[in-house]
Formats: C-alpha cells, structure tokens, sequence
C-alpha cells in the first residue's frame, strides 16, 4: 500500500554506488530524451529512478535497462541537476546481479561476466579467449557457425599481425598475478562491508 | 499668439530637399508669422536662435520642421510654449529612397509635413497647468499584511506619511500565521523566520506611520492630491485626507470545502496550507501530531494544485505561483523534526519562481519525495488516490495527513461590471475602497477577479490614477513578490501625489499639464464620455452632464474621441488640431494619380514603430501622411469623415493589441476605437465607398519590419480599387 514511502529508496541509497542521488533527480526526462538507445530497453533512467521511488523493488531490479547502457554518458552531460546517471545505472546493474535478481540471459549482462571472469583470471584481458567465449556462448554448433561467418574477419587479423593464436595456450599474465587475487578479494570484503552484504 | 516656424536642415534634410521651398510654403500658405532655416537646429546655436525668438519677438506658437517629435525632445522643450513638430527625418526622407525618380514625391510628402505642423500649431493653446490640483502628499495604505507594511514603511523610509487601514485586529495579514517562510536568502536551504514580527514592530513605532485597526473604508472621494478617505472605525468615522492610495488587500485562501473528491471537512486529517501552519505553530519545532487523535505521522502527502489550474470550470483556473514553495516548506517541518517520516508531494510540475529551485533541491536532499502525478481523490481515512504520470498507472499511498494545496483567491472587492456576481470561491464580496466614482465602487477587474493592471508596462497601476495595487490582488504571489510589489507600488504612488501637486498627468503622458476642456453649452448629456473613460475620471453632475476630475485623468483623449458633439478638447489636442492637419495636406487632382493615405497612428506604439522604421531606412509609400494620435481612442469619427470628405483615398489606424492580453497604453483605448470603427463600414456603404478605404491594425512597437510591407500593401490595394471619387469637393 504505502510504496512511495521511502524504503526501497532508502535501501538504493545505502547499497547502491551512487545510489544516493536517486531523490535529486527532478522528473524533467532529459536523460530519456538523449539515450541513444532509447527504444531498446524497457525503462530510461527518468522511469527507473521513479520506480525507486514507488517502491517498486522487483520490477527495477529485474529490469533489462541497466545491462543496455553503453556508457556513452550523454544523460550524464545533459542532467541539470548533474546526477551521475550512467554510474547509478552501473550500480543498480552490480546490485541487481548481487542479489541475483538481474534476468540471468541479458546478453550484455552474460558478456560482463566472460569479461570479468577473463581479465580478473590472468590480470589482463586475453581477447582471443573472451571472443571465443562469446562465440561458444550458446553451444558448440551456434559457436562453430558464428567462427565459420567471422572468418573472413579472423584471417585479415592473423595476415596483418593483430592476433596470435598461441594467445590462446599460452596467455599473457601479470607479473604478480596472486597479488592482483589478494587485491580484488580485499576490494570485495571492502565493498560488502560498506553495502551490508557480509555478515 | 505670435507664430513661428523653423525648417531645419541637418542630418541630410537640407541635401534631401528643397528646404527654401519648404520656408516659402511656411510663410504663404501655413501664414506663420516667423520662417527660419537654420542648417543645424539642435545645436547650441540652433536652439539659442529659438529662445531669443521667444524673449525677443515674443514667439509663442512654434513649428520645428526637422526631426521626430521622439527624437530631441530635450533640445526642443521651451516651457510656456505651443510646440508642434514636422517630421521631416524620420517621417520623410530616411523612409524614401534617396533617387531621382523618388525626388519630386518626397519632397511633396515634406511639403505636407510642414503644411500640417503650421496647421496644428495654430489651433494649440499653451496648457496653463491643472487649476484643481491637489497639494496631499500622504499615502494611504489598505491592508495591513506584508505587501501593506511594506508598502507602508518604504513610504515612511521614503519621508511620507502613511495611514494603513487594516480591517482585522491585528496587523501582519496572513504571514504572521505562518509558522516559518520560504527562504529569501542564501543559503535558501531551510524555511527561516517569517520576519513579521519585526516589521509589525519597526511600523508601529514608526513616527511617520499611523495605523487604524478594526477600521475599513465608508467612503473614498476626490482625486491624486486630494483624496478624501472616510475610516470606519469601531469609534466612529475619521476622515484621512491623502494624496494617493496604495491597495493591499491581499487574498483569502480558495475555499477547501467546495473540493468534496478530497474529503476536506470530512476528517481533521486533511488539512489545507493554512491547517498544517496552525499545527507547526502548535508544535513550534516538536513534531507534528495527529490532529484527530494526537497520534504520531509517519506518512504525510501534499496535494498540489487542489482546485487550482482547473479546466473544468469549477474551481480556480489558474496557478497562484507559491504554493509550491509552501508545501516544500511544510515537508521540511516534519523531515527537520524526523528525518524517518515520509513525506511525499504530489505535483504535475513543480513551479518554484525565484531561487525556489535552491529550496527545491534541498528538500530533496532532505528526502522529501516527490512524485509527479494527478490526485483524483482523497479518502476520509487518508487514501490519496492519484495517477503516477511517469509510470503511467494508477497508484494510492495512505496518509496519516493530507495537505492540500489551494491557490489565492483576491480580496479585489466588488467586480464592477458585474455588482452582484459572487468571487471564486462563491462568496459575495464587499466593497473595499467604496469609491464615489460614476464608474463603480472598486477597481476595476480583468480576470479571475484580480485588479487590472497594464502587466508589460506599469504593472502597479490601476485604472484608477493614484489608487495602486500591491501584492496578491493584483496578481498570485508569495511573500517576496509581495515585499517588493509593495515597494514599486509605494514609489507609484509618491510620484502620483508629486505629479498630482504640479498640475501634471501620471504615466504614460507624465508630465503633461494639459487637461480636457469641456464646452458645455453644446453637451447633450450623452453619457457617453462619462461610461467610456477607462479610468474612471469622469463623474456626473445632478443633470448628467460630464464632471472632470483633472487629477484622475490620464490624457488619452477617449472621451474626446467619444463625444459626438466634439465639445471635449485638450489645449494642446483636440478635435480641431487634428482635423486642420487632415485638412492642411494637399490633396492632388485625381489626374495627377497620385493617391493619399492619412494613417492615424498610436504615438505609444505605432508612432515609435514607423520612427525605428524609418532609423533602419526601410522605404514606404511616399504617398502617406502620418498624423500621431495620444491613443487610438481618442479618435473621433469626425477626423475620418473629414479626410474621406477631403479627397483622400485611404485611411489607416494604427493602434496597439486589445483584449485580455492587451498593450493599449490607455487599456481600453485600442479596443473602444475598434468597437467604434466596427461601425464605419455601413457609412462607407452609404456613401457608395469602398469599405478598404478605412482601415484599422493592432500594430506592436516590435513591428518595425512589418509596418512599411503592411503600408505598402495597402497603397496597392488603393491602387486596385481606384482613387477616390470624392477628390476636388472640399
């Protein structure tokens, strides 16, 4: 009954990065105007931040609108009340996939976890291995087909240089790869302490 | 009267035309008794060589033949003197082009300009000042809120002496029940202390200030300088004899219990603005308790707009401007004494004028939430039922207190036009000023029941001279708005009683000392300039007949305009200065082909637009002869049968935009003459004439591209429909 009551924009502004400058915004719809990718997502950023503040937990968080930013950061320099609209977006979508609610077969959302899991492994991104997993993300044969149409692509990079197959056995890695680990776990217990996820 | 005329020849006049001829025809046909050329008239010199004409020859009648009558007006201004200007620059030849073939034409156009200033000159008296102006220099302020001390102190701080009238008990109006204001500082964060208190104080402290409370207004008399004001106090009449009027009247809150789909009434839980100051007052910095059972809040939702921007007919139609800031301010009441209650304002857009959107973005930052959306109703138990205009749905939220947000209703007093209509709120209003006025008790209104004001121009003004408006009657404000209205209007008025004490008009003709002169022995008792003034400065005597009331009149010339028996004139404007330029223009012979258009333009709006024209040498028809008029409306019907009657082929009135949004200088001016011309057309039919031949445009002083196309075209249309048939009669 009471959504617009402030919980779930309360809970936004606690755990959320930036997720405190959702009740300045003004309503005025200058940051849907100006996404370019507008039509293609369910919410802009204007509807988003008024479902925070209706109360509308499961629709936000489950919503495909955060995984579609490309950050190209037009709201950001458009906003007039200069709120930071592409990093609340990132972090709604951070939160999202958190708490698991984020839709789980989003294809950017499936891509910034290869890419993730990619860099974090090694401490640098290995690309050969990053496009082949986006290949092969639905299966074997979708993954040969999609290899057989880029081929033309792929040949032109080796010729000239720009990818070397052995990338693929012998990645490069940081020289203190276990350094960068300890680095990324103590950013994670940070992070969780500050947005209430441990315990 | 002993008449001169002076041709000058600067800025490109003296290469331009013939100026030897135009001295020959000052000297035999406009008979002036004084023709001069000089090659640089408002130089040192120049204007020397006039001043020793009028001590030594004794010239009082003076036609400048040089510039715009706008232009050098410093240069040119001999006091005690008739002054009549041909516009031989502007009005000739920066409006021709400078060729052989335009030649013979232009310099016709500069013969009639000088023909018609020695015409007008000849019927001009020299205006001998007000002989019943009033020597009252006090203000008298109605109202005592925020606009009324204010107005009232600036008044005293300015060395005048006010009197405020206050109807209640108690001065400080509607502020002093507010709990605390909307910012009007920096930082502009949190609501601050009204401030009323120490005004209430430094006002009646004040030596020059003196107050009447419990007292309203029996009866107000006279005119700017010498109004008498009857005080109706509890110990009987005092009458206040003051100089001019400041009315601050304020307004009442629009009735809450007409809103019946908001249950106001039906439970002590939905308040409207004025409710929840009454609670924080109560509280004073506690938190707010639940009015019907002292319960805690936790949930309070504000109503924008309730009755307000209504398109339904049934409630207010407009917005009143504050009441955005004020629901803002009262979230902030309960978010600085708990930050966990909820606090949610229901608006369709949000409007903070002035630094508001400081305000604004700081009741954000304190967590009041705002929604953008339509409340369709209000439960008696507190459900706000609305649609959420960004997600697009239906949406309730349940209150422990609703605010409602109602806008300003004016306390104006009785709509004149309409004595016995009720105001927004269904109330019957009572007189305020009760003027002795032919024309109506009060003010008159424009719409929604707020005192009329030229809003682009003099927005303090009235049209009633020397009687002001200041704050929400005359328009919604807030508390700032109103502190500086008040001050405006207050300045108005100690220039009203300065003027008023000199003899000489208010704006927009200040300074002015003419007056209308009546010739009685020829009125028939028509009424008609009595009901036409716009401002009310006519009265009537036992018999009917036309009283003047030279302070109050504003020297538009309407009710010149209006008399059909032309027995109202003006020393320096009148029937007959205006009718003898008209007839002083030589009309050629209809072989000749060459056509005359006479164009009566505005000298507030059209005048400046064709003079800016001319400045920005754009090029009209040569065969126009322009004649300034102080307002479309002092045009009198005569002047149009006298050009149709003398041959010219077409007529063009010029006059500023009339209706609700007008720019009539003289309000009512524009809209009368249109109303009046309305009827020429029947008498051009009459006289077997083509109705083309008068024609009348609203024209606006940013017209200046327009005009000379709008000339232009209608020279062809002259041209399509032939010249007139009534050339070589008169």
């Amino acid at each position: 009954m009471n959504a617009y009551e402030g919980s779930f924009l309360n809970e936004v502004e606690a755990r959320v990065e930036e997720g405190e400058w959702v009740k300045m915004c003004m309503q005025c719809g200058v940051c849907a105007g100006s996404c370019p990718f507008g039509e293609h997502w369910e919410h802009s950023p204007q509807k988003i931040f008024m479902m925070i503040r209706a109360g509308k937990r499961e629709e936000v968080l489950t919503s495909d609108a955060m995984w579609m930013c490309t950050s190209c950061y037009n709201c950001v320099v458009r906003c007039p009340r200069e709120l930071p609209i592409t990093q609340i977006m990132h972090g709604l979508a951070t939160y999202a996939e958190r708490l698991g609610l984020a839709p789980k077969m989003q294809p950017t959302r499936r891509f910034s976890l290869a890419f993730w899991d990619n860099c974090t492994r090694t401490g640098r991104v290995n690309e050969l291995r990053l496009v082949l997993s986006v290949y092969f993300r639905n299966g074997f044969a979708a993954g040969l087909r999609e290899f057989w149409n880029m081929r033309r692509i792929g040949i032109g990079l080796l010729l000239a240089k720009r990818m070397n197959p052995f990338e693929l056995f012998f990645p490069h890695k940081c020289e203190d790869r276990d350094g960068i680990q300890r680095m990324l776990k103590k950013a994670y217990e940070i992070e969780d302490r500050k947005r209430g996820f441990s315990k | 009267m002993k008449t001169a005329a002076y041709i000058c020849g600067g800025c490109g006049i003296g290469e331009r035309l013939d100026t030897g001829r135009l001295a020959a025809i000052a000297q035999r046909e406009g008979k002036m008794d004084l023709v001069r050329q000089h090659p640089f008239l408002c130089s040192t010199e120049g204007v020397q060589s006039i001043r020793d004409d009028i001590e030594k020859e004794s010239a009082t009648h003076l036609t400048i033949a040089a510039c715009s009558r706008r232009a050098k007006s410093e240069a040119f201004s001999f006091p005690g003197t008739a002054l009549a200007r041909a516009n031989l620059r502007e009005g000739v030849i920066w409006v021709r082009p400078a060729t052989d073939e335009a030649r013979e034409t232009t310099q016709e156009m500069a013969d009639d300009h000088v023909r018609m200033g020695c015409a007008e000159v000849k019927r001009m008296l020299v205006p001998a000042g007000n002989p019943e102006a009033g020597k009252n220099r006090r203000i008298l302020v109605v109202g005592g809120g925020i606009s009324g001390l204010t107005a009232a102190i600036e008044t005293a701080n300015t060395g005048y002496e006010a009197v405020i009238v206050e109807k209640s008990a108690r001065l400080g109006g509607w502020a002093a029940e507010l709990h605390r204001r909307v910012p009007d500082r920096e930082p502009f964060r949190d609501p601050v202390d009204t401030g009323v208190a120490a005004l209430v104080d430094a006002v009646s402290k004040n030596p020059l200030i003196r107050i009447h409370l419990n007292a309203t207004l029996a009866k107000t008399s006279g005119a700017p300088g010498r109004f008498t004001a009857m005080v109706a106090t509890a110990g009987g009449e005092i009458a206040e004899e003051v100089g001019a009027i400041v009315q601050a009247t304020g307004f009442t809150p629009y009735d809450a219990t007409r809103l019946t789909e908001f249950s106001y009434g039906k439970s002590p839980d939905i308040v409207d603005q004025a409710g929840l100051e009454a609670l924080a007052r109560k509280a004073d910095g506690a938190g707010i308790r639940r009015p019907s059972d002292g319960g805690e809040i936790r949930t309070v939702v504000f109503v924008q707009c309730a009755g307000q921007r209504d398109d339904s007919g049934s409630h207010l139609p407009y917005c009143s401007g504050f009441c955005c800031a004020t629901s803002i301010k009262q979230a902030m009441y309960f978010k600085d004494a708990n930050p966990a209650v909820d606090t949610v304002v229901i608006y369709t857009d949000l409007r903070v004028p002035g630094n508001g959107e400081d305000f604004y973005r700081s009741a954000q930052s304190k967590g009041v939430t705002f929604t953008k959306g339509k409340v369709s109703s209000v439960e008696p138990d507190g459900t706000v039922r609305f649609r959420d205009l960004i997600l697009d749905e239906e949406a309730a939220i349940g209150a422990d207190l609703v605010v409602l947000a109602t806008g300003q209703v004016p306390n104006s007093g009785v709509d004149i036009d309409q004595p016995e209509a009720g105001n927004a709120s269904g109330a019957k209003p009572i007189s305020i000023l009760n003027l002795d006025y032919r024309q109506g008790k009060d003010l008159p209104q424009l719409r929604h029941g707020f005192a009329d004001s030229h809003f682009i121009c003099f927005p303090y003004e009235t049209r009633r001279t020397g009687i002001y408006t200041a704050g929400p009657v005359r328009r919604p404000m807030d508390i700032a708005q109103a502190a500086e209205d008040a001050t405006g209007a207050a300045l108005k008025a100690i220039q009203a009683v300065e003027n008023a004490q000199l003899g000489r008009a208010a704006h927009p003709r200040s300074g002015d000392l003419s007056f209308p002169i009546v010739r009685l022995d020829g009125c028939t008792q028509c009424k008609r300039c009595t009901v036409e003034c716009p401002f009310g400065a006519i009265d009537e005597d036992a018999k009917g007949y036309p009283v003047f009331n030279e302070s109050r009149c504003r020297r538009c010339g309407t009710c010149m305009g209006a008399c059909p028996v032309r027995v109202i004139s003006f020393e320096n404007y009148s029937v007959d200065s205006v009718a003898a330029q008209i007839k002083a223009v030589e009309i050629p012979d209809e072989t000749e082909e060459k056509p005359r258009i006479l164009i009566l333009a505005c000298e507030n709006d059209a005048l400046p637009a064709l003079d800016m024209a001319g400045a920005q040498r754009l090029s009209y028809s040569a065969f126009v002869r322009v004649v300034p008029v102080r307002c479309l409306g002092s045009v009198n019907a005569s002047w149009i049968t006298d050009a149709i009657n003398g041959g010219y082929d077409g007529v063009m009135m010029m006059g500023c935009k009339h209706g609700d949004d007008y720019q009539c200088h003289f309000v009512k001016g524009s809209e009368l003459a249109a109303y009046r011309m309305s009827k020429v057309d029947d008498t051009l039919k009459q006289m077997a004439l083509e109705t083309e031949r008068v024609a009348s445009y609203e024209v606006a002083i940013t017209d200046i591209e327009r005009l000379p196309i709008l000339i232009n075209e209608y020279a062809k249309t002259i041209e399509r429909i032939g010249l007139s048939p009534m050339k070589g009669f008169a």
